[in-house]
């Protein structure tokens, strides 16, 4: 059990706590600012941004991808933004138009210029792979303090272990304008504050923990983790640390509890192969906002006390 | 470019002809329904339909399969599609409804997870018919190879039912749309032109997933409606080029793809949509960019004392007006107003 | 009942009531603001419903229309349920309610006016846009009629919602604060349709905030800070014990002196 778990299973298990995390504690003030659904535009739009960055280097070393998959995510902000403006269109329908036209072109792109080819596909990105992130050097537990193996660890846990680290530091040093430009973005204007600058900022660090996430883990796990943790403890609590902090245990707990439910789960039911790991990550999650939704004690809306 | 202008002009052969009527159908019903959700800004509604429907799809396959069918039949495929986007949709309003939720991270949630749930079906699926192909990867971004006649009918009476719909309910739809409590006073159940508004995008949904496939398919009813708008101030007239632009996108999509047969459908249609929207954003009388900036230097410059008064008295006397927005320094109040209430502006308060 | 001022007149009976209703309470946003309402509505009258911010005066119409829903109590028109009544009610809603970008034009929203009539396939005919131009033309706002709404005033737009009104045909109209927000010329053209309307036999209530023009606009007066603290006509109502009553000594002597 121990070699093979820590062989097998232990790097998924952390890139996948990561990346659930990375998502997660951004997607908190991304829901209280009605932008819920800007991870899941961005995990579409960086598809063109990934073949643009394979296409020019010829490579598909994480470097350009990266660079183009960032390029992409801020283009279609932009374009977002733009299409509201000059189109007068409202937000849901601008960010509709712009994910679905560049991800059709991501598509298009990778299927004529031969990409498909090498290394990238669109069902992989969709679905992501988080079983092959193995940490093959690993002999044991004992590798853990072994220089050489862990040097062999996938490269993938290290970045998604920074951009997680990134996240909690963005929080952390601006905590204080963050909630204030949240809660009241006039208010903080007017306190001298720069809120169209935060609001930059905090969607900046999503389209990093999003392209990151994306590249190791895939779209699903993406699109699921900003959503999903933050709003199942939304239902759960009023306080919005104490919702900061249990949608990135709720993301960590879904993290490990799909993957091992994906990889023990049909052997315990008699069956022969693993199942998805992404989409049972997504699955776990989304039955614990099912178990909020009923039981959790802030699930209601709140409304304006009576006067007198 | 000439296997695409055969395919353009339906010469490929009857099955290719077939889908791209099929497709032009579907499209005209998607234009349709697109308008009243975009008018009624609920957008991205049919994304989250539209990912639900994968684990229909792989629960009617498997239940195909089970039952000693090959698992591929469209209609047994749309059935079960049709049955979990309305879970889906139930989903979204209910959390909308009864938690504290928003609306859009209902929809984030419930798109997640169902296609999550999905992904997970679709392994098992995999590992099961080991080695045998399910061919239901196609439904994920859509694609005419290998479409057979019944599916394309199928298709075509969906999107020409669909379309009939919305034609019949056109005017409640819009008045709901405009004025949901002017509505109810004149009896309109205002509920259930929703509900039925939301199956009939539910129907081009699933209608659709063949061809334009489930990642893709909420582009087909958002941006012909979106591009729609910008050529008419008329709901009437909207739905007409909303249909108008789905089904020529469904036609030169499906054209396209027939004529490069290694090209996804959805990515295709999307695009053709997607130029659409582009060229009515720019080049669109009155409402579009150029327009509106050819209108703006007609009238650039400052504005003479007397217009600049009128602009002072109406912040007065309408502080609430919302032509108070259109105040730029530069537009001159007559250019917006009729004679008689720029006589009323400068005569001043009463 | 447990209002204040009821006038011992000659109520019409219920039947003939264009609108009656009886113990209604309603809440909006989880809050009573409605309790026990009782109104009864004379034929052929302009009627106003007044109190200060937060005293249900909305609610109580959307109540009455079903737009929020009722806790309690009966609501009869002309005599019969709402539901069988709608076509002889016509209602203006808050001007604020609506996108002003919505794909309309001023025609076609007098047009919506029309829609129990013409149902869902019923063709326009003349004789239909010759009525929703009649109506827009009374209101002063006819050379508006292709106009996209978004493009017209405030006063212009709440105009074009009473036109809209008015093509209905109704014998019993609700207006939601038609004044709020409107310039001093649209102010006297509604109120000259609302007056020619009651003159024809017609009854019309508004929701009304301003109590200096209480007096000239309104034959009757309903005082409401979330129960009926009174009603009847304006001059035996508008007294200054029901408005200490009604506004809980929020006016002050001059302010009161300023409405007679």
């Amino acid at each position: 059990m121990g070699t093979e778990f820590v062989q097998l299973s232990l790097s998924p298990i952390l890139i996948g706590i990561c990346a659930a995390v990375a998502c997660a504690l951004p997607g908190n003030f991304l829901l209280l600012r009605r932008q819920a659904l800007l991870g899941d535009a961005v995990s579409h739009v960086v598809l063109p941004g990934i073949v643009v960055g394979f296409l020019l280097t010829g490579t598909v070393s994480a470097g350009p991808m990266m660079l183009g998959a960032m390029a992409s995510a801020l283009l279609a902000v932009l374009l977002i933004e733009t299409v509201r403006r000059l189109g007068r269109v409202e937000p849901g329908a601008a960010m509709g138009t712009v994910f679905t036209s560049m991800f059709a072109a991501g598509v298009l792109l990778l299927e004529t210029t031969g990409a498909s080819g090498v290394h990238l596909d669109v069902e992989h990105a969709l679905m992501g792979n988080l079983e092959s992130l193995i940490w093959f050097d690993a002999t044991g537990w004992g590798s853990l303090l072994d220089p050489a193996a862990l040097a062999a660890l996938p490269p993938e846990l290290f970045r998604m272990a920074l951009a997680m680290t990134a996240a909690i530091l963005f929080l952390a040093v601006l905590r204080r304008p963050l909630v204030a430009s949240t809660f009241d973005e006039g208010f903080a204007r007017a306190t001298g504050q720069r809120p169209s600058l935060l609001s930059l900022g905090l969607v900046a660090l999503s389209a990093a923990s999003a392209v990151t996430a994306f590249q190791a883990v895939g779209a699903i796990i993406v699109i699921a983790m900003f959503v999903v943790p933050p709003a199942t403890a939304r239902l759960l609590t009023d306080r919005l640390w104490t919702q900061v902090g249990l949608s990135a245990v709720i993301a960590a707990l879904a993290a490990i509890l799909g993957y091992v439910l994906a990889g023990y789960g049909p052997l315990w039911l008699g069956g022969q192969h693993s199942v998805s790991a992404a989409g049972m990550i997504a699955v776990v999650s989304g039955l614990g906002l099912l178990l909020a939704a009923a039981f959790g004690p802030r699930r209601h809306r709140r409304e304006a006390l009576p006067e007198a | 470019m000439s296997a695409f202008l055969d395919a353009l002009l339906l010469r490929t052969g009857y099955n290719a002809a077939l889908v791209s009527v099929g497709a032009m159908l579907l499209g005209l019903a998607a234009g349709a329904a697109g308008t009243f959700m975009v008018l009624r800004k609920r957008a991205l509604v049919a994304d989250a339909m539209a990912h639900a429907t994968l684990p229909g799809v792989a629960l009617a396959f498997l239940a195909m399969v089970g039952l000693g069918g090959e698992g591929r039949a469209l209609w047994g495929l749309m059935v079960g599609a049709a049955g979990t986007a309305l879970l889906g949709l139930l989903a979204v309003d209910r959390l909308t409804a009864r938690t504290r939720l928003p609306e859009d991270a209902a929809i984030g949630a419930v798109l997640s997870v169902t296609f999550g749930a999905g992904v997970v079906l679709l392994t098992v699926i995999q590992t099961m018919s080991a080695g045998q192909q399910a061919g239901l990867e196609g439904f994920l971004l859509g694609s005419t190879a290998g479409m057979l006649r019944a599916d394309a009918l199928t298709i075509a009476a969906g999107g020409l039912v669909a379309g009939a719909v919305i034609w019949v309910l056109r005017r409640p739809m819009t008045i709901v749309a405009f004025d949901e409590g002017f509505a109810t006073a004149t009896g309109i159940d205002v509920v259930r032109v929703d509900r039925i508004g939301m199956i009939l995008v539910l129907f081009v949904t699933v209608a659709g997933l063949r061809i334009v496939g489930i990642v893709l398919v909420v582009a087909l009813l958002i941006i012909p409606a979106v591009a729609a708008r910008f050529w008419t101030d008329r709901t009437s007239v909207m739905f007409w080029v909303a249909a108008l632009i789905g089904g020529l996108s469904g036609w030169l999509g499906t054209a396209l793809s027939a004529a490069a047969p290694g090209l996804p459908a959805g990515p295709l249609v999307v695009l053709v949509a997607a130029t659409i929207f582009a060229l009515s954003l720019f080049l669109a009388p009155r409402r579009g960019v150029v327009a509106r900036a050819v209108a703006a230097r007609s009238s650039s410059g400052r504005l003479d004392p007397s217009e600049a008064a009128r602009w002072i008295a109406l912040r007065h006397m309408e502080p609430t007006s919302p032509l108070i927005d259109e105040d730029d320094g530069r537009t001159p109040l007559s250019a917006l107003l009729p004679p008689d209430r720029l006589a009323a502006l400068d005569r001043g308060p009463v | 009942m447990n209002a204040v001022g009821r006038f011992p007149e000659s109520l019409p009976a219920l039947a003939d009531s264009p609108l009656a209703v009886r113990g209604l309470s309603a809440s909006y946003g989880g809050k009573p603001a409605v309790i026990d309402a009782d109104v009864t509505i004379v034929p052929g009258t302009l009627s106003a419903i007044v109190g200060p911010n937060g005293a249900g005066k909305s609610t109580l119409m959307k109540a009455v229309l079903g737009l929020v829903p009722r806790q309690t109590g009966d609501v009869t028109v002309f005599g019969q349920p709402l539901t069988r009544m709608r076509h002889r009610l016509a209602y203006v809603p808050q001007r604020a309610s609506v996108d002003w970008d919505f794909p309309v034009r001023v025609l076609d929203v007098a047009m919506m006016g029309l829609h129990r009539e013409l149902g869902l396939l019923g063709r326009v005919r003349p004789h239909h846009r010759a009525r929703a131009e009649a109506a827009l033309d009374r209101t002063g706002t006819l050379d508006l009629a292709r106009r996209q709404i978004g493009q017209l005033s405030g006063g212009q737009q709440q105009r074009v919602f009473l036109a809209r009104a008015l093509a209905q045909g109704a014998d019993l109209f609700l207006l939601d604060e038609p004044f709020a927000g409107v310039d001093a010329a649209t102010e006297a053209t509604i109120m000259s349709v609302l007056k020619s309307l009651r003159d024809e036999g017609k009854s019309v209530v508004c929701v009304h905030h301003d109590l200096s023009t209480v007096a000239d606009y309104f034959d009757r007066l309903l005082l409401l800070n979330r129960r009926v603290l009174a009603e009847g006509p304006v001059d035996l109502v508008l007294t200054d014990r029901n408005l200490q009553a009604t506004y809980g000594g929020r006016l002050s002597v001059a302010q009161l002196a300023a409405i007679r």
